[in-house]
């Protein structure tokens, strides 16, 4: 035993040495902290030239969707140092803001002269304002996303099915364009056998531990009618949260996952989402626009097989779709403030924002958003700039965390695990939600 | 606990040779050796633990830290009694408990049994059996998801060969009634080794005399097995009871990767409801109260138990 | 129970044996299949690992590998071809797959953070326990039992209950994700396991020959020193390889209090996605990279196992 204990320690410290010498990090590199998906692969691509520029080397800390918010929201309250720059979901900003995590950069947009008029208003208003709608900046909009859909054109325009379904349904197949024609077309395609696999209708999100199926369900229920609150009066939730239509919206969600998604999609979030497109399981999948680029470059899936629709309107005509994306901010916590602000900078340079578009990323700059030459410059840029132009976020008070964690266990309670009714999980929904309010004073 | 006997004697230490030391005095030395541990201990159990005593009677919020904390007076405490999530969840971690201990049990006292039949090459297939227990439940649970996965997972896979069932109806992770399994099937196939290896402890102390008088006697096998093997392995069985209670009791790492409390909340044990409201709402006063219901409640169940442990021994 | 029937106590008859050996196999080889599978998964192709029915047969394949310890950027092809030609084994397989390698992932960084953080805390441990268990196998010490149940009580607290003070008092004094806070943290929660076995180790050396030693003219210290250190080295042993088991495996901790810097492999591996879920091969990578040491630890401490696993109450 003697011997092996000597052996085992010689072999731990020869690995320590040889990894300590890779390991050694530059004082001067920058942590940019942001999800691991694809969009902050391209990112690492892009700030290659920032380091070629500047001679700043940047290091990157991505975390999956699943655990993002966990992890960072954590490392913001421990006053971590870990993050320089971080690109934080826009749901953060008003805790971020009010306690202190962000710098506020409004000195330092007037100093660099970066005007937030030059962003598309939706993502200033969803990434960047804190309180909301007035002019106090806590990021610079880095990546704009919305909740939308894909479809397999290939399958859609296969004359068989064609055929079938206007036999069945009494209309050509076709993107939809209202949920019930959505609904027609998964369980159309539901269990079919295509190619001689077993495809099913739509993957959508149902996934527990973060924001999941909150993302999704919300999707649906804004099309519905489903509102936060009482226009006239903030923070009234009862009879709008609640409300028949939005009983009706989430009934609708639970048919969908019900009917038409795969066997065993009752995690599944944009990772798992875009697997089951990817693998050929689904005839649509609802995600969020950065997996777009990914898919349409895909082997298998891409190219001309691929589709793209806006969320579908609701059953009155309404039609609204989940805000995702974030912005780009400066940890207030770090040492390295001024370097980081450079990189703000030099990401606002228009030539930039536009690789940034050509490398995967989605750019809020309104100079290459409102470029004519954009809609044409990728098959999924027309849906994009569509849905962005009919964006609900959730909560993005200080208070956020507890809000959507009563909206996950709600939603998956009833949805996946069929335990109560829909008016039961949205008549708790108010009840938790008002216990939080009434917990921060604002009822 | 066992074998803890010579304890007593060997702490007199000899008066008149200590005198004759030179040097620091013995006493001065022990506490020397001792101290050291028990300031660290202080420091990061001790402390932690009075401080979170003290947040449960407040409303603080980790994340908020320029809020004025209120005294709440025992409302955290009062809330969570009454709240019927966290006793869904009480009982959610009970049903776990119950069923992986039994399950381990049964399995890992036959296994010892077994093995103590000392057929050629039992060591080795023993050591081969005991692996499971020696790996990190969150790495190796993390990918038991991949296992489960319905279709491409080799799990739902060979269950579907065997019973015929389309291995796409095998969904252990997304069926309300199967999830709970999911988590009892990987607990019992990591742990089921660790008491397999305590009861045969306990099937090795068993001097062979009684049996060769029980021979003697012409009592059958079977009553041996009932009047001899299982009463002095009793205390063995009891032991490794105790120890996967209080380990399956503060279950997270497992479950959480595995189904992080779903479907819904039906594998929500108490430790990752305390997660949610201690790491993802910050409810750092109510999920104080909340830790320390938890410590009293296992601190409290455990002794009670080894009250009837000891008894057991005694007879 | 029923084979029962087949017991005999001075041997057990050959039918027995047989029907005991071939259960017992049977079960040791269902339960080390899944990890020959992760073993076996880290050798596949992304398609391969997730393809149906399950492929036991398969091309061998390091992607996964590669994958683990990279990050990497589906491109178009265009873009790939004007980088100029491959540099090493790995970016020529991602090119294959239309990607490029952005940069190294945070694989290896996360290891040598557990590495830093099993051992230290292992070697604190291990010194501390066996001062203390020295000083309460040899001495009189007030409150003995008292102390050394609350020593091993502080194992019985859930880890998230005990993570909720120590994140507040960690980020009062700026070790929030500092490896000393790692190590400070499962050193005070390895000490207890290590202060039990460590006592039954030296209850076990007769002090016969400390007194000898003392009565040649060493003092207590210099006796503790050439005498009993020398003969508790196996208890020691097993003693460090079960806190470095523990350190190693250690998930709650380590996930909620460190986020990047001093984070270990355990919470990262269940991270590693690719394009879109969890990227199996590399998952499966890391994991195999991860459980080797494990393995190894585990054969060597065979025969001290049940008394580690049970803080030294049963032994052999």
């Amino acid at each position: 035993m003697k011997s092996t204990l000597k052996l085992t320690l010689g072999l731990a410290s020869a690995m320590l040495a040889s990894t300590a010498v890779s390991n050694v990090a530059h004082a001067e590199d920058l942590t940019l902290c942001w999800a691991a998906w694809d969009p902050a692969n391209a990112l690492v691509e892009l700030s290659k030239d920032f380091t070629k520029e500047s001679g700043i080397g940047m290091k990157f800390e991505f975390v999956p969707w699943t655990n993002y918010a966990d992890r960072f929201l954590n490392e913001l309250n421990s006053k971590g140092k870990l993050c320089d720059l971080i690109i934080g979901d826009s749901q953060w900003i008003g805790g971020a803001a009010e306690n202190g995590h962000y710098v506020k950069l409004n000195d330092f947009f007037d100093k660099e002269k970066i005007s937030m008029d030059d962003f598309v208003p939706a993502t200033v208003v969803g990434y960047s304002e804190w309180p909301k709608n007035s002019p106090n900046y806590w990021a610079l909009p880095a990546m704009g996303d919305v909740v939308g859909w894909t479809y397999r054109k290939d399958w859609f325009s296969k004359p068989e099915l064609q055929k079938e379904f206007k036999e069945k349904y009494g209309w050509d197949l076709a993107a939809p364009t209202t949920f019930d024609q959505l609904k027609q077309i998964a369980e159309f395609f539901q269990k079919r056998e295509i190619d001689g696999k077993t495809v099913y209708g739509a993957s959508i999100y149902t996934e527990r531990g973060s924001e999941g199926i909150t993302m999704g369900a919300m999707d649906v229920l804004y099309s519905f009618g489903f509102k936060y609150e009482n226009p006239e009066k903030p923070y009234e939730m009862d009879g709008f949260v609640n409300s028949e239509k939005s009983v009706k919206g989430l009934e609708f969600y639970k048919a969908l996952y019900d009917c038409c998604t795969p066997p065993g999609a009752s995690n599944s979030y944009m990772g798992e989402g875009v697997d089951a497109f990817k693998s050929g399981q689904v005839a649509m999948h609802m995600n969020f626009a950065f997996t777009w680029p990914g898919l349409q470059k895909d082997e298998n899936v891409g190219g001309d097989k691929i589709g793209y629709f806006a969320n579908p309107k609701g059953p009155d005509g309404d039609q609204f779709a989940q805000l995702g994306g974030q912005g780009i901010s400066v940890v207030s916590y770090s040492d390295k403030q001024e370097s980081a602000l450079k990189y703000i900078k030099w990401f606002a340079n228009k030539d930039v924002q536009a690789k940034w578009w050509s490398l995967g990323g989605f750019s809020c700059l309104n100079a290459v958003v409102k470029d004519p030459n954009f809609p044409a410059s990728q098959p999924y840029a027309q849906t994009f700039l569509d849905s962005m132009a009919i964006v609900k976020d959730f909560w993005a008070e200080p208070s956020y965390a507890p809000l959507l964690q009563a909206s996950q266990k709600r939603f998956h309670d009833y949805v996946v695990a069929g335990q109560g009714s829909a008016k039961d999980a949205l008549d708790g929904l108010v009840k938790d939600w008002t216990q939080v309010f009434q917990d921060d004073g604002k009822m | 606990m066992l074998n803890r006997t010579a304890d007593s004697v060997a702490r007199a230490t000899p008066e008149p040779l200590a005198r004759r030391v030179r040097g620091i005095s013995d006493k001065g030395l022990a506490w020397l050796f001792i101290s050291p541990t028990i300031l660290l201990l202080l420091a990061i159990n001790i402390f932690p633990l009075f401080w979170a005593i003290y947040l449960s009677f407040t409303n603080y919020r980790a994340n908020r830290p320029n809020e004025v904390v209120k005294n709440l007076g025992l409302s955290n405490y009062k809330r969570i009694l009454g709240d019927q999530d966290i006793w869904i969840a009480m009982q959610t971690t009970a049903h776990f408990v119950f069923w992986t201990i039994l399950l381990q049990t049964l399995i890992g006292f036959t296994l010892a049994w077994l093995i103590d039949r000392k057929f050629r090459g039992h060591a080795f297939w023993t050591t081969i059996i005991l692996v499971p227990m020696m790996l990190s439940p969150a790495v190796v649970g993390n990918f038991w998801r991949f296992l489960y996965e319905p279709q491409i997972g080799l799990f739902a896979y060979a269950i579907s060969f065997v019973s015929g069932i389309p291995p796409t109806d095998i969904q252990m992770l997304s069926n309300v009634s199967l999830a709970p399994w999911s988590i009892i099937i990987v607990d019992t196939w990591m742990w089921t080794p660790y008491v397999m290896l305590i009861c045969l402890a306990g099937l090795r102390s068993i001097p062979e005399y009684i049996y060769e008088a029980a021979e003697v006697d012409r009592a059958s096998n079977w009553r041996q097995f009932w009047s001899i093997t299982l009463p002095m392995a009793l205390p063995f069985i009891m032991l490794a009871v105790l120890f996967r209670g209080i380990e399956n009791f503060k279950m997270f790492d497992m479950v959480n990767l595995l189904t992080g409390g779903g479907p819904g909340s039906t594998t929500e044990v108490a430790s990752i409801t305390l997660k949610r409201q201690a790491f993802e709402s910050w409810r750092t006063g109510y999920s104080s109260a909340f830790a320390i219901i938890l410590f009293v409640a296992v601190f409290g169940l455990a002794n009670i138990y080894v009250k009837a442990l000891n008894k057991v021994k005694q007879r | 129970m029923s084979l029962t029937t087949a017991h005999s106590v001075v041997a057990p008859s050959a039918n027995a044996k047989l029907i005991a050996g071939t259960i017992i196999v049977a079960y040791a080889l269902i339960s080390i299949v899944p990890l020959l599978w992760i073993f076996a998964t880290s050798f596949k192709t992304p398609p391969d690992s997730i393809a149906y029915p399950p492929k036991v047969v398969f091309q061998l394949s390091i992607e996964g590998y590669c994958n683990l310890f990279t990050t990497r950027t589906r491109q178009t092809p265009e873009y790939i071809n004007s980088l100029g030609p491959a540099t090493g084994f790995c970016d020529e397989t991602v090119r294959k797959r239309n990607m490029v390698i952005a940069g190294p992932s945070n694989f290896l960084p996360r290891f040598v953070n557990s590495l830093i953080i099993a051992f230290g805390s292992t070697f604190c441990a291990v010194f501390l326990g066996t001062l203390s268990a020295y000083g309460f196998s040899r001495f009189k010490v007030p409150l003995a039992d008292d102390l050394l149940f609350f020593i091993l009580s502080t194992r019985m607290m859930p880890p998230i209950a005990v993570a909720i003070p120590i994140y507040l008092m960690y980020r009062e004094l700026g070790l929030s994700d500092t490896a000393l806070g790692m190590i400070l943290l499962y050193t005070a929660v390895n000490v207890s396991l290590a202060v039990w076995l460590l006592k039954g180790f030296i209850d076990e050396i007769p002090r016969e020959y400390e007194e000898a030693a003392m009565i040649d003219g060493y003092t207590r210290l210099q006796a503790f020193w050439r005498t009993v250190l020398p003969q508790a080295t196996t208890g020691i042993a097993a003693t460090a390889i079960f806190c470095l088991i523990f350190a190693w495996n250690e998930y709650a901790f380590a996930a909620l209090l460190t986020s990047g810097t001093a984070q270990t492999a355990p919470p990262f591996i269940p991270t590693i996605i690719g394009e879109g879920g969890q990227d199996w091969p590399a998952v499966a990578a890391g994991t195999t990279i991860f459980l080797v040491p494990i393995l190894v630890f585990t054969i060597l401490l065979r025969k001290q196992l049940l008394r580690g696993i049970t803080f030294g109450a049963v032994r052999k």
